[in-house]
């Protein structure tokens, strides 16, 4: 009567600070996202910008992190990287074993998850971008954001809002799709 | 608790403990899920508080980063505790899929699909 382990595959939510990435995660998740906190050392934290996080965050990292159960043997667990720069070495190991990433993009900042779209890219970890519209309005065709971004054909832009359950699902549901296709292409060759 | 070498690995003085066949702290990551081994062994040495709440914990498979969360304690440190458990034989723990991009993992993205799906 044991229970069997589930096998664990992971998505990596990623964009700049205050970008919706945990609303995201909380809007498909399970259970209410859950936060591990990291200690960070004097190496992680010689860096300039530290706008808009309280004080007491500053010497740890923060993961936020959901989970879905998909049937009995499989579950889904999307964690939420941290967006600052100065955090990144953690980012190794947060990409091993990966399925691949949202680039959640806030379309009055598009630069400040313009390093994540460079992570992911310089890694080769698959990844879609999709743009959270504040308060769940798009001023921009996501053409246009494309272009902004200089993001290269194959990547998919998507307008979302990171509330909307269905909405954050169809995200996800778009980066399944491009790795289906991408690992039926190499079935075909 | 936290030495805090210049790294800041708490983990890896620790992996050097020599020569075992059981996987060592290296080999939990965020997502390796752990299981309490039932029953649990008659001879090991009684386990701390902190290790108790952890075999509570993971009486159903639990993920290391859901451990860490609900234990308010860093993954590193919940790492080292797990060790312990792990070596004590006390615990199973299960490595994630490792994904490969390749055609094998067809069948585990369309696993994937279909349960989004249906969200």
């Amino acid at each position: 009567m044991r229970p069997t382990a589930p096998d664990a595959v992971k998505i990596l939510v990623a964009g700049g600070f205050g970008v919706g990435k945990t609303t995201l995660v909380g809007s498909v998740s399970e259970i209410a996202p859950l936060r591990t906190e990291e200690p960070l050392t004097a190496a992680g934290l010689d860096v300039d910008d530290l706008a808009g996080i309280e004080e007491k965050r500053a010497t740890t990292v923060a993961l936020d992190f959901g989970r879905i159960s998909i049937g009995q043997d499989l579950v889904l667990y999307l964690f939420g990287t941290p967006g600052q720069q100065r955090f990144w070495f953690m980012w190794n190991d947060l990409a091993i074993g990966a399925l691949g990433a949202v680039v959640l993009v806030d379309v009055r900042r598009p630069e400040s998850s313009f390093a994540a779209i460079d992570f992911f890219e310089r890694r080769g970890i698959p990844f879609v971008v999709a743009v959270n519209g504040f308060h769940g309005r798009h001023p921009y065709p996501a053409a246009e954001i494309r272009e902004a971004l200089a993001l290269p054909e194959h990547v998919q832009v998507l307008l979302c809002d990171a509330r909307e359950r269905a909405s954050s699902r169809d995200v996800l549901l778009a980066l399944i799709d491009q790795l289906i296709e991408a690992a039926s292409g190499a079935a075909a060759s | 608790m936290t030495g805090g070498d210049a790294a800041g690995r708490l983990v890896r003085p620790f992996t050097l403990t020599g020569g075992r066949t059981r996987p060592s702290r290296a080999d939990f990551t965020l997502i390796t899920t752990v299981t309490a081994v039932e029953p649990q062994p008659a001879r090991a040495a009684r386990p701390q508080p902190e290790h108790l709440r952890i075999l509570r914990m993971c009486a159903q498979p639990v993920a290391v980063a859901e451990i860490a969360a609900r234990l308010d304690l860093p993954v590193s440190v919940v790492v080292i505790l797990l060790s312990d458990l792990l070596e004590a034989g006390r615990i199973t723990a299960r490595p994630p899929h490792l994904v490969s991009r390749a055609v094998d993992d067809l069948e585990l993205l369309q696993k994937v699909r279909d349960g989004l799906g249906r969200l």
